[in-house]
């Protein structure tokens, strides 16, 4: 029997009637079409269809989307603001953080969630926090470079108030 | 300063923009209007006769609209070699590997596929199965082929010099080995496809593939259709290293269930299946004679290799010569002789993976050389400086070093490592260790025997010069390929980069082989340069007649016309420009110099749309011996590396600490590029050092097929990396250029085993590097030492 389930996805409140067994990267990707959200492993081991759950970084193959009712998700989507790309999106595009890009998206939102809890992370907090993200293109050095930029231009971005 | 205005540039990629917002689409984020799904049927046995199969359960479930067997299929032999063309498209006799393709179904979602594919009743008779390579060529041992004779599906024996008189003149002779694990590619965008066919019999797949000719062919070959009349198109691919070089049965089968329903057919590979139709790298188990004089001098290798290959030969018969052929360089070395086999067993099927064939080969080498430099008390990385080859040297098997910084980046490594000052002399658990390899730009012949172009791109300038659209089918699957391209073109046309568009991966633009060999910069990049440098010409030409200027006077820079001479009188030209665009704001004025928008649409007038078209095949080759195809190259790109460990030898662990590469990749086209290539290579190099194996139970059945179970490196495992770019002048090669994506790979693993040596001085001569080989070798060591 299906259930509703009502929530924020990128500041757009969606009332949807689902299948309670759905995970969350289907109604985002099958239901919304928000496909910057990629599906890898489906066994919450790749973390690619990482989003943010009320600001915390999960693994959209690996939760119910049920378990989002009421709740807020950002998406890659939601990052960027109209064409104004946001200081990650910026970082990861000047550092190239990545090449395929399939990861990217839940790369990006990882360090979304990471920066808003932690402003300045050094390199080997970055490594922690972003350990289960993979990645077979760059060798994550550059990821982690990017990651360190974004924090440096969000500063800036804050400290001329105009932080989002 | 560089004389050029893009090339060497650190721009960023042509794609950052959609791959940063997540626009960037790959073929699961694609649908179409009534659209199916479709699912494999494969074989839980490893190796089993089929006695029947029916598919009536199946065809009777609401929602199916077709089921296909090989009765459908048809049996026309493919594969990758057309000397061991050995698949069809479903088994039809026996099945020779788990995961074996039976049926597929196309049904209104997805899981009424899976559950229509479980409806198949498949009458199997089990098969004893050989799973290791003592098990395939023991006597009596069952045949996976019959053709394959003790099941070796392919073997290479070629001498180059004479070996042995050789070694009797040598004043130390080493003979070690090495064992690999199989690896697989692990890219994380799992291969899928979308099929389509319209009542004109056009067939058209959008796959995730590197190489959209090779499955074009197949697919006409196999399904008996015009190459015209099939068109293969790829978009974002989430990485490939070899796995997606080939025309998978995914592919065959989308477009089969297409064909039978007359609708758009969609099939995504899950994870277990990737591993299971991964196709990636073999285990090699190598063993290496090499003999030396007192100074260092190299003499001779003998050497002996035997490649577990699965299934299907698939690439493999490159693989076994390329296990051979990369060891010709990049030492001088009069003498090689070598014995490759490749055993075809009851495991998945092998191919290609980055670094294909010779990362193991160069692993046991490299390793050896150490082990021989210090019998001789001579430092690892003099040894190799005394025998290194330069620019011009050819090997003994007539490949041909047109440019090789190798020496180069052996002195930058050694120089950025402080070598002199760690080797031998970091305290107990800490080592340094060294290694190079080198790796084509490009296979010097096609897969199948032909004299097709290996590339031809087009550009095409929009009616009002504003861009030039570059066509290619050449494959952007992550390494910056599509970036590479619109750099050269800009460069050869002399406009902005900003100027330039770029399309590809679509049969439609013409023949270009693909993403493998590391062969894009150098092919699809002098295929580009000779479009733009005719677009060029046909611009001035039209020029010329208008303004009386001969074309040799003239040339077009950043985006403007360049008058070596005396400026012409612009103003007819100018005025008559400006008087087709008239109240537009931005038009240029009288004063300015005359841009390239100017000409293009002054050309448009007299030649109508100006299409430059360039196109590339190799020279003539050297090698005129069995299996000289393998290995020759129009060129080579060379890496050294350093890797500095240490390792706990409570446990066994090892980390990594610093990785310092240098790469001789010509001219850089894009710096940024080549150093993103060089870190991703390290990685996927220590992966396969440290951690990566597909393990498999004893009924062929994979016990690790998934990302969790499959260790590969994370965020945590890397070190810093140091990527150091050495130029040289590439003749071959675009402006200079050469390869970069795997010739970074083959030293990877030697520079940490040697590293480890120098850390606690124990010798390992199986992979992967984890803490239990560590800690056992450690404990033999011990015990070994202690009875002394």
């Amino acid at each position: 029997m299906k259930k509703e389930l009502k929530f924020v996805v990128n500041g757009q409140t969606y009332d949807l009637w689902i299948e309670p067994k759905t995970v969350l990267v289907q109604v985002l990707r099958d239901e919304l079409g928000l496909k910057g959200t990629k599906r890898s492993c489906d066994s919450g081991s790749c973390c690619a269809c990482t989003v943010l759950l009320n600001g915390k970084a999960v693994k959209s193959c690996s939760i119910l989307a049920l378990q989002a009712n009421g709740k807020e998700i950002l998406t890659v989507e939601g990052l960027a603001n109209g064409t104004q790309l946001h200081p990650i999106q910026e970082a990861f595009l000047d550092n190239w953080a990545f090449q395929c890009g399939f990861c990217t998206s839940g790369q990006m939102m990882a360090a979304k969630g990471l920066l808003d809890e932690n402003p300045d992370p050094a390199r080997e907090e970055i490594q922690l926090a972003m350990d289960g993200h993979l990645c077979r293109c760059t060798g994550y050095n550059m990821i982690n470079e990017a990651i360190q930029d974004a924090a440096k231009r969000l500063q800036t971005q804050e400290e001329q108030g105009g932080a989002k | 300063m560089s004389q050029y205005d893009v090339i060497g540039t650190r721009a960023p990629r042509v794609d950052a923009p959609a791959k940063a917002t997540g626009r960037a689409i790959f073929v699961d984020d694609m649908s179409m209007p009534g659209m199916l799904y479709g699912a494999l049927l494969q074989s839980p046995y490893a190796h089993a006769l089929i006695r029947g199969i029916d598919v009536s359960a199946a065809l009777k479930l609401p929602g199916v609209k077709a089921v296909v067997t090989h009765k459908e299929a048809g049996l026309v032999k493919y594969g990758v070699s057309p000397a061991r063309y050995d698949e069809t498209i479903f088994c039809y006799d026996k099945v020779r590997q788990v995961g074996d393709n039976i049926a597929a179904v196309a049904a209104v979602d997805m899981a009424t596929a899976v559950e229509a594919a479980s409806l198949i009743k498949v009458d199997y008779e089990e098969l004893p199965a050989v799973f290791t390579i003592e098990e395939a060529l023991a006597d009596g041992a069952p045949l996976v082929h019959d053709d394959y004779k003790r099941n070796i599906s392919a073997e290479v024996h070629q001498e180059f010099g004479d070996v042995e008189a050789a070694l009797k003149e040598c004043d130390l002779i080493k003979t070690t080995s090495l064992k690999s694990k199989r690896q697989d590619c692990a890219f994380i965008e799992p291969q899928g496809c979308i099929a389509t066919y319209d009542l004109s019999g056009n067939l058209t797949l959008y796959s995730s593939t590197q190489t959209t000719h090779y499955v074009q062919r197949s697919l006409a070959m196999a399904l008996g259709a015009p190459v015209g009349k099939v068109r293969v198109v790829k978009p974002y691919v989430g990485g490939g290293f070899g796995s997606k070089a080939s025309a998978s049965h995914l592919e065959m089968a989308a477009c089969l269930l297409a064909m039978q329903t007359g609708k758009p057919v969609k099939m995504i590979f899950d994870r277990e299946q990737v591993f299971l139709h991964g196709r990636a790298r073999h285990q090699f188990v190598h063993t290496m004679t090499t003999g030396v004089k007192k100074d260092g001098t190299i003499m001779a290798l003998k050497h002996e290799a035997w490649l577990n290959g699965g299934a299907y030969s698939s690439f493999g018969i490159a693989t076994v010569y390329y296990a051979g052929s990369l060891l010709g360089g990049p030492y001088k070395l009069p003498n090689m002789k070598y014995d490759g086999y490749r055993i075809a067993t009851n495991l998945p099927a092998c191919g290609a993976q980055r670094g294909h064939g010779g990362v193991i080969a160069r692993s046991c080498w490299e390793q050896q050389l150490d082990m021989i430099a210090e019998e001789l008390g001579m430092d690892p990385l003099e040894l190799r400086l005394k025998n290194i080859m330069t620019a011009g040297d050819v090997t003994c098997n007539d490949l041909d070093m047109s440019s090789l910084g190798m020496k180069e980046c052996i002195e930058v490594v050694r120089d950025a490592s402080d070598w002199k000052n760690k080797k031998g002399k970091l305290p107990q658990g800490k080592g340094i260790g060294m290694a190079c390899g080198f790796f084509v730009s490009g296979a010097g012949f096609p897969i199948y025997r032909s004299e097709t172009f290996h590339c031809t791109v087009t550009i095409k300038v929009t009616e009002d010069g504003g861009t030039a659209i570059v066509s290619t089918a050449s494959a952007e699957i992550g390494q910056g390929s599509d970036t590479t391209f619109a750099m050269i073109a800009a460069e050869g046309m002399g406009i902005p980069l900003g100027m330039v568009r770029i399309e590809s991966g679509d049969t439609d633009f013409g023949v270009d082989l693909g993403a493998y060999s590391s062969r894009q910069t150098l092919m699809t990049g002098q295929a580009t340069k000779q479009a733009a440098e005719n677009v060029k010409m046909q611009v001035l030409d039209a020029l010329s007649k208008e303004l009386h200027v001969p074309v040799e006077d003239m040339d077009i820079k950043k985006g403007y016309i360049v008058f070596k001479k005396d400026k012409p009188d612009l103003s007819a030209l100018k005025t008559r420009y400006i008087k087709e665009h008239r109240e537009w704001t931005d038009n240029p004025s009288l004063d300015d110099e005359l841009s390239f928008r100017e000409a293009s649409r002054i050309a448009f007038f007299t030649k109508g749309t100006i299409v430059g078209t360039g196109m590339y095949k190799p020279p003539e080759l050297g090698g005129k011996f069995k299996g000289a195809a393998v290995g020759t190259s129009p060129a080579y790109g060379c890496s050294a590396q350093i890797a500095e460990v240490s390792v706990d030898e409570q446990t066994g662990r090892i980390t990594i600490e610093k990785m310092t590469d240098a790469h001789d990749c010509g001219q850089a086209i894009n710096r940024t590029s080549v150093e993103a290539q060089m870190h991703g290579s390290m990685a996927m190099g220590l992966g396969e050092a440290l951690f990566e194996e597909v393990k498999f139970d004893d009924k062929g059945r994979l016990l690790n097929g998934d990302l969790a179970e499959y260790k590969m490196p994370t965020a945590l495992d890397m070190p810093p990396m140091e990527a150091l770019i050495v130029e040289s002048h590439e003749p071959n090669g675009p402006y200079g250029a050469k390869e970069v994506g795997e010739g970074n790979i083959m030293p990877t693993i030697a520079a940490v085993l040697n590293a480890v040596h120098d850390a606690i001085g124990v010798r390992i001569h199986e992979l992967p590097l984890n803490p239990e080989r560590v800690y056992l070798a450690i404990k033999e060591y011990r015990e070994k030492n202690a009875k002394q």
